[in-house]
Parts: structure tokens; C-alpha cells; sequence
């Protein structure tokens, strides 16, 4: 049962991942990667990760999505781009050492050098407990700072966002300074 | 005031003329004519008292002691390598300042009379006065390069002398040709103190000579040619001669005093005074005695055809030292000495006789518009003359007795190809001076043909005239000094009045004892130095006893043919040598300037800097400004890093 | 159901791998910048899925904790990355990464 959801899912990430870059339009390739990300977070369920996946479909896979189509067609680049190359030796590179680096993972993966010694963290979901509750067990304590830090994290990503994609006024073409006065 | 004490002030003899060199360059102006000549000959004249005095002082020692340093100071002391500032009173340089501060002391009063007019008078006799100080160091100097100190500044005054009359284009490239021409031998002498010192660790005379017997065959030939090249320069011998006819441009008396009596002396005197070297060496002499003889024959041939009256004098000096250095070569130290004690009395007594002749004739020096001279100029005529006598070697004047000691000391040592060369060449020596005799004093007056003789639009053409009593002095004691000097030196050792041969025995201990055979012998051979002298003298009188031609062509050089034109034009030399350094030389120069130092050595360090531009400018097109491309290089770097690390994981 | 291989960890590895690889050559490629930042989302997915993996394997949690953070810097860096894309759109009609070489040498 295992292994099917397993090959099942791998083929669908597989391919949202060739279709996010190899389709034409950008529309559609947001649309492949929904497919994809919605496939990892199944492969999440499996690893026994429950509260990541259902983070991974509420944030990943609808909010930046969405995100994304948005812009898409905000800017209007939905339209096709064109397939020629101007830099002639990027793609036989890109595709070289993609495969090269593909082996290289695969290589390494096999291998059993990594240090792996079992953290003190704590382990995954026992029978009582569930995985939330552990995962939220050692956010709470062990990473709270890191937890806090990320909160402001996101309050600077948005006054960030907001300030970058303000419209400029009528003064365009000015050069150093942080675009704008606030 | 002991001998040795007079002896340590031989320092005052070069700062006599020195100090008379100062005050002439600095007030002479003001000084003006004729003060500044008496004043000049005043110095000189006290130069020569002392000098007196020192020889007396010095013959009053034991013969075995007679060597004094004077007072002086260190002049340069670094390291191991010292040179004072102190003159060495020995036999050689008290011989030396003798007959230099006499000979240049008349020399002086004769040129308060021909330098009469000239507007600058009194510069002459600072350059004067500056030459005999320069020569004096030079002759009395304790250590090569105190020598050395005199010999460039005889050669700077020869310059500035020579090119006294600088106005004239011909002059001012006279005394750059001597003083380039010079430069060429100083370059061999400063070679050769280099070696000294490396070889003897001292460039002080006593040192270097006691050391010379000790040193290798290589080194010690090594010094003594390179010494040898220094005397060729500045005694003009082949092939470095080229510089003496030119000189004859300067005024008369710096050619009598320069280029006749004293600075060309000076590459025999620095031979004699290094001669442990030339003795130790087996072959140095033979090579100096042989470019002596050459020198000697071939000048005299040149001069057999030529025209100025000081140019044949030239030639004739030319010759004359050719003999010097012949003797040297043989190791005849004593007799070249002689030689040029007596040259410098003949040969300035003609060349100031040959002014007194220019001053007369109003400054015409071609000897085809003169002639008949004697008549106008009794006393001139009558000490050159005798100076005539006197270099052709007829007995009993001073040439005779000198020629014939050279002469006779090759003969018994074996040298006898260099005997039958000098034999040679005193023909024409005889010859050469009989010619000029003829064509100047006797039949033809031609000198009414000359420019310089016409009417100058006062009525009258001038006549030759005699020189006043100021320049004629000079002329008689010398005369008389041509006639008696010999009694210096006659070769009769058995009766002890080979005085000069004794004299200078202490400096000369290693060299050669060359001997006679036998009385009958030497005999033999004076008698036949004679008869070439007198052959010389009839040939000469056979073919210019009318003067010139009645086509106005010299008789002699008629009869030469081709070989006369050769004679005259100095075997080409001196065009060979203008069309060499023009031609050639200069192609060879141009290809170092331009070829080597411009192209390759300046082009590889400009090259390095194009390189680097060009490397740089390819590698600036990494920068593409392109994203992605950077981004594949990043993607290009992480999968090294992981080669690295799957490496790792299989060792 | 015919016997397949139990599914060990090393084959998420193979799967995450893959999907990293794919997003990598698709940055490489794509000119379009919105395309390229799905990519960017799809290797940080890979590296999510390593991380899990890792989590379970190794009996740990602070594998998905891990994960946690990862989710939540890239929903920041997602929308700071379209600001800019939107800043920069406003000077120019369209947005492909060539037209960015303003650092050419």
C-alpha cells in the first residue's frame, strides 16, 4: 500500500516539476506546481509529518500560488516566451550539470558518512502523543527563539513587500535611495 | 735645510704654474697684454729654478737613495685602496721636469710675441700655464693614478689649446678629435690600473714595480699592452695618430710645446716608468717596438709629401716618437729618454721657427708659396737649419748621437729587422726635412703668389719680414741646445760620460743590459747612420734644388706617382676611418638603438603590459551581465563541492 | 498486488534529488523571472522533503521543525521576491532575467 501511494505521488511531483518548466506560459506553470506541492504534502502525510503537510497545502500550495497567479496576471506576462537562447552555451551546460548533480546526490545519498547521531530533540509522534503536539512540544522549547525571530521575520517580509511594489510618485528614474520616502 | 728636506717640497713645482694658471683665468683680463705673458713665463721660469734646485738636490744623494716622496696628503682611501696626493723625486722625474719647465719656459717668452694682437692673450697663457701644471703632475706623480690625473689634464688643455682659435670650424673639430682620439687610449690605461690593482693591490709605483717580476706572464703583458694602447693615444702612434696633423690648427707654440716637446712624450715616460712591467713580460716590448718602427717608417712617408710647413713637422713628430717607442720595445729605456730630451729641443726650436716663418710670410703655412726666405729672415733661417741638421742625425748635433744609440741598442739585441726599418726611415727623415728646407729659405721666391702676401691696398705688397728679438731668443738657446745636448749622454761607458745612461740606472734595474758587441762594431754602425742621414740629405737637395716644378708641382711627389698621392692623402686613414665610423658603425649603432634597446628590450617590457591588457580584456567577457549565467556558475561550483565530497565519501 | 521493494528512505532521497535537479536546470533555463522563482520553490520543496525524511529515519524531530521554518521564510521570501518583480516591472514592459545586465563588463 505504501509503496503505491509512494510511486503514485513520485510521478506527480515528477511531472508538476517538468511542467513548471517546461510549459510556455507562466499561468501554467503555477498551475503544475500546485500539482506538485500538493503531491509532497501527501508524501509529508506518509513520513508521518501531519502538521508540516497541512501547512505545506494551507501556505504553499493556496496563499504563494495564489500569490503567484496573481502577479501573473497583474503584469500581464501570461503571455508565451519566446524559446530562443541568446547565451548559446546555457542550456547544454544547465542540462549537464543538472545530471551531474543529480548522480552526485544520488551518490551521496547511498552513503552512510553522514555523522546521523539521534538528536535529544525527541522523537517523532509516540502512541499518545500526537505529532502536533510534539512538534509544538519542542517549538515551544527548545526552538522558541528561533519561533520569535521568525515572527518579526514576517512583519519586516511584509512592510518590505509593501514598500517595494509602492508606486514611486512621479519622480521615476531617481537613482540611489530606498525608492521611496515613506 | 737638508737634500731630503728641499726633496719633500717638490710639491711646489706643479703649484708654481698652477697658482700662475689661476691668476691668469681669474684677473688675466684685467691684467691684460703683455703683463699676463710675463707673468705666465714668470711662473714657468720659477718652475724651472726649482726644478733646478731639486735635480741638485737629489744628485746630492748616494746613487742607491735616490727616491723621495714630498709632502702631500691621502687623496683617496677606501678599504684596502689608497692613493696619496705626494710626487715622487727620482731620477726619471727630475730628468723629466728639467727639460719640460725649461722647453716650456721658452716657449712662453716666444709666445708673448707671436700671440701679439690676439684678443685673447692672456686665456692663452692660463691654458698654458694649466698644461705645464697638468704635465708636471703627471711626470712627477707617486702612483699611476696621480699620472693619470696629469695625462687627462694634458689632454684637456691639448683640447682647449688646440681649439684656441675656435672660430674656426676646422679648429673646434680638431680638439674634439684629439681629445676623442685620447679618450681611446685613456681607456686602455684605466684597464690597465684596474689590473694592477686587482693583480698588486696598490696602484703606487714603488709597489707595483718591485711586484711586477712576481706577477704571471699573462698579467703582467696584459698591463703592459693596455699601459702601451694609453701611450698610443696620447703619443700618436698607429693607429691612433690620426689626431696630431689635425692639431696643428692651435697656434704654434702649443704645437711646439704640446705636440712636439712634452704632452706626446708622455706615453714613452709612463712606458719607462712602469718598465719592470715591459721587462717582465716576454713579448709586450716586441709588439711596442714594432708599432714604433711602423709608426715611424710610415709617417715619414706621409710627410715626404706634404704641403703646410707644420703638418710635414707633424708627421716628422709622429716619426720621431715612432723611434721612441722603438727603443722602449728593446728595452733601450735610457736611450729613448735621451731621444726625447733632444727631440723636444730640435723639434720645438723648428716648430717655433716654422711660426716665426707664418709670422713672417703673414700667416701663410703652404710651403709652395714660400721660398727664398732666407734673405728676409737670416736668423730664423739659421736656427731651423740647424734644427734641420739635427733631426736628420748628421754628427756631431744631438740627433746624430740619440738616433744612433737607438739604433745601435736594437742592433745588439738581436732586433735586426727593427735596425733596417729605423735605417729606413732616417732616409727619409733626412729627406723629408731637406725638402722642406730647400722649398722654404731657398730658390723661387714664391711667396709673392700668396694671398696672403698682396697688396692689402696701402700702397705696397708687405715683404717677408724677421720676428722680433722676443721670439728669437727662444730659437738661439734652443739652437745652442740642439748643437751641445748630447753631451748628456755619449755612448762611451768606459769613460764614465754616458752621464744620462747613469743617471737613470736606479729606476731601470731590470731592464735588458744591451751591450756591444764591440767598439769596432758600434762604430760601424754610427758611421752608417751617418751616411743614410747624409744620403738622405743629397737626395733631397738633388730633387728640390729649384724649388718647385714650372708646372708649380713638387718634384718629389711627380716622381712618387700614384704612390705620391697615396703619401699625401695619409694612406686614406682618415677617410677610411670617417667612412667606417659613418657607414658601418653607425648602421651597427642604429641597429642597437633602434633594433635591440627600442624593439626587443623595450618592446618585451611593453609587451608584458599589452599581455595583460589582453588577458584582461578576454577574461572581462565573464562578466556578462547575464543572471543566469551566473547562476550557472554557481550550480558549476556546487558540483565541484560535491565531487569533492562523493571523493571523500568513497577514500 | 504483485511484490514491489519496501519503500526505504533512500528512495524519497532519489525523489528529492530528482525534483531538486529538475528545479535547478529549470532556473537555468527559464528567462521568464516568475518561472524562475517557481523553480526556486520547487528546490526548496526537495530540500522540505529531505528534511522529513531525515526526521523519520532518524527518529527526530527537529527535522520537521526544520521544515516549519523553511515554510515560513519561503512564504516571506515569496512575497518580498514578487514586490520586487512588481518594482521592477513598473520600469520595464516585461520581465525576463536578460534584460537585468546592467552588470555586463
Amino acid at each position: 500500500m505504501e509503496a503505491l501511494i509512494f510511486y503514485a505521488c513520485a510521478v506527480a511531483v515528477i511531472a508538476g516539476a517538468l511542467g513548471v518548466v517546461l510549459a510556455r506560459n507562466p499561468v501554467h506553470s503555477a498551475l503544475f506546481l500546485l500539482l506538485t506541492l500538493v503531491s509532497v504534502a501527501v508524501l509529508f502525510l506518509q513520513l508521518d509529518a501531519a502538521l508540516v503537510a497541512a501547512i505545506q497545502v494551507v501556505v504553499y500550495a493556496s496563499a504563494i500560488v495564489v500569490l503567484f497567479v496573481f502577479v501573473i496576471t497583474l503584469l500581464g506576462v501570461d503571455k508565451s516566451e519566446s524559446l530562443e537562447e541568446p547565451s548559446l552555451f546555457q542550456r547544454p551546460a544547465a542540462i549537464a550539470l543538472g545530471a551531474l548533480l543529480f548522480l552526485q546526490i544520488v551518490f551521496l545519498a547511498g552513503h552512510h558518512w553522514v555523522t546521523g547521531s539521534h538528536s535529544a530533540r525527541g522523537a517523532l509522534g509516540t502512541a499518545r502523543s500526537g505529532n502536533v503536539q510534539t512538534l509544538a512540544k519542542s517549538l515551544f522549547t527548545d526552538f522558541v527563539w528561533a519561533f520569535e525571530i521568525t515572527a518579526v521575520l514576517l512583519v519586516i517580509a511584509v512592510v518590505g513587500g509593501v514598500a517595494l511594489a509602492r508606486r514611486s510618485g512621479q519622480r521615476s528614474g531617481s537613482g540611489a535611495g530606498p525608492g521611496s520616502e515613506s | 735645510m737638508t737634500a731630503r728636506d728641499l726633496l719633500d717640497l717638490a710639491w711646489i713645482i706643479p703649484a708654481l704654474p698652477a697658482l700662475g694658471a689661476v691668476v691668469l683665468l681669474l684677473w688675466g683680463k684685467r691684467i691684460g697684454e703683455p703683463a699676463a705673458g710675463w707673468i705666465g713665463t714668470a711662473f714657468v721660469s720659477l718652475a724651472f729654478v726649482w726644478s733646478v734646485i731639486t735635480f741638485l738636490a737629489l744628485h746630492s744623494l748616494p746613487a742607491d737613495q735616490r727616491f723621495n716622496l714630498s709632502d702631500g696628503f691621502t687623496w683617496i682611501q677606501a678599504g684596502t685602496f689608497r692613493v696619496d696626493f705626494r710626487f715622487l723625486t727620482d731620477p726619471l722625474s727630475t730628468t723629466m721636469i728639467l727639460f719640460v719647465t725649461g722647453v716650456a719656459a721658452l716657449i712662453h717668452l716666444y709666445s708673448i710675441g707671436y700671440m701679439h694682437g690676439d684678443p685673447r692673450f692672456s686665456r692663452f697663457f692660463a691654458y698654458l700655464n694649466l698644461f705645464v701644471a697638468s704635465m708636471l703632475v703627471l711626470v712627477l706623480g707617486s702612483s699611476f693614478l696621480l699620472t693619470f690625473l696629469g695625462w687627462e689634464g694634458v689632454g684637456l688643455c691639448s683640447y682647449l689649446l688646440i681649439s684656441f682659435w675656435f672660430e674656426r670650424n676646422s679648429a673646434a673639430v680638431a680638439g674634439k678629435k684629439a681629445f676623442v682620439t685620447n679618450r681611446i687610449g685613456d681607456f686602455g690605461f684605466m684597464l690597465a690600473m684596474f689590473l694592477i690593482f686587482e693583480k698588486v693591490g696598490s696602484l703606487n709605483y714603488a709597489v707595483a714595480n718591485a711586484a711586477a717580476p712576481h706577477l704571471s706572464q699573462t698579467s703582467v703583458t696584459a698591463i703592459a699592452l693596455l699601459l702601451f694602447v694609453g701611450a698610443v693615444g696620447k703619443s700618436a702612434q698607429f693607429p691612433l695618430y690620426v689626431w696630431l696633423p689635425d692639431a696643428m690648427e692651435g697656434p704654434t707654440p702649443v704645437s711646439a710645446l704640446i705636440h712636439a716637446a712634452t704632452m706626446v712624450t708622455a706615453g714613452v715616460f709612463l712606458i719607462v716608468r712602469a718598465n719592470p712591467f715591459f721587462n717582465a713580460s716576454q713579448h709586450a716590448g716586441t709588439i711596442v717596438a714594432w708599432t714604433g718602427a711602423f709608426t715611424a717608417l710610415y709617417a715619414a712617408t706621409i710627410a715626404m709629401t706634404q704641403k703646410d710647413i707644420k703638418k710635414v713637422l707633424a708627421y716628422s713628430t709622429i716619426s720621431q716618437l715612432g723611434y721612441m717607442f722603438l727603443a722602449v720595445g728593446v728595452g733601450a729605456y735610457s736611450a729613448a729618454i735621451f731621444f726625447m730630451i733632444v727631440h723636444a729641443f730640435f723639434k720645438a726650436l723648428l716648430f717655433l721657427g716654422a711660426g716665426s716663418v707664418i709670422h713672417g710670410v703673414h700667416d701663410e703655412q703652404d710651403m709652395r708659396r714660400m721660398g727664398g726666405l732666407r734673405k728676409y729672415m737670416p736668423f730664423t733661417a739659421g736656427t731651423f737649419i740647424v734644427g734641420w741638421l739635427a733631426i736628420a742625425g748628421v754628427f756631431p748635433l744631438t740627433g746624430f748621437w740619440a738616433k744612433d744609440e737607438i739604433l745601435s741598442k736594437a742592433f745588439f739585441a738581436h732586433d735586426y729587422g727593427l735596425w733596417a726599418v729605423g735605417l729606413v726611415a732616417a732616409i727619409f727623415t733626412a729627406f723629408y726635412m731637406t725638402r722642406q728646407v730647400w722649398l722654404v729659405f731657398y730658390d723661387g721666391e714664391r711667396w709673392e703668389t700668396s694671398e696672403h702676401m698682396t697688396d692689402r691696398g696701402d700702397g705696397h705688397a708687405p715683404k717677408p719680414h724677421e720676428s722680433p728679438l722676443i721670439m728669437l731668443i727662444p730659437l738661439f738657446v734652443l739652437a745652442g741646445l740642439a748643437v751641445v745636448g748630447a753631451t748628456i749622454d755619449l755612448p762611451f761607458e768606459r769613460n764614465h760620460i754616458n752621464l744620462l745612461d747613469e743617471w737613470l740606472a736606479p729606476i731601470l734595474r731590470t731592464a735588458p743590459q744591451i751591450t756591444p758587441t764591440s767598439f769596432g762594431a758600434a762604430f760601424l754602425l754610427s758611421t752608417a747612420a751617418l751616411t743614410v742621414a747624409i744620403v738622405g740629405i743629397v737626395i733631397g737637395r738633388a730633387i728640390y734644388r729649384n724649388g718647385l716644378d714650372s708646372d708649380g708641382l713638387d718634384p718629389g711627389e711627380k716622381r712618387l706617382g700614384a704612390l705620391g698621392k697615396v703619401f699625401d692623402n695619409g694612406y686614406y686613414f682618415d677617410i677610411g676611418i670617417a667612412r667606417f665610423v659613418s657607414g658601418p658603425a653607425t648602421a651597427v649603432a642604429r641597429f642597437l638603438s633602434v633594433g635591440v634597446d627600442r624593439n626587443t628590450i623595450d618592446g618585451a617590457v611593453n609587451g608584458i603590459g599589452h599581455t595583460f591588457q589582453r588577458a584582461g580584456g578576454g577574461l572581462r567577457k565573464v562578466q556578462t551581465g547575464l543572471l543566469r549565467n551566473y547562476a550557472l556558475a554557481i550550480v558549476f561550483g556546487a558540483v565541484l563541492i560535491l565531487l569533492f565530497m562523493a571523493t571523500r565519501a568513497t577514500l | 498486488m504483485t511484490a514491489v521493494a519496501s519503500v526505504t528512505p533512500t528512495y524519497y532521497l532519489t525523489l528529492a534529488a530528482a525534483l531538486f535537479t529538475i528545479g535547478g536546470v529549470g532556473l537555468l533555463v527559464r528567462r521568464n523571472t516568475l518561472v524562475m522563482f517557481m523553480c526556486i520553490e520547487l528546490m526548496l520543496n526537495a530540500a522540505n522533503l529531505t528534511f522529513v525524511t531525515f526526521a523519520k529515519a532518524l527518529n527526530d524531530i527537529s527535522g520537521q521543525v526544520i521544515v516549519f521554518f523553511t515554510l515560513v521564510v519561503a512564504a516571506a521570501e515569496v512575497a518580498v521576491g514578487l514586490a520586487i518583480i512588481v518594482a521592477i516591472f513598473r520600469r520595464r514592459q516585461d520581465v525576463t532575467a536578460d534584460d537585468l545586465n546592467a552588470l555586463e563588463g
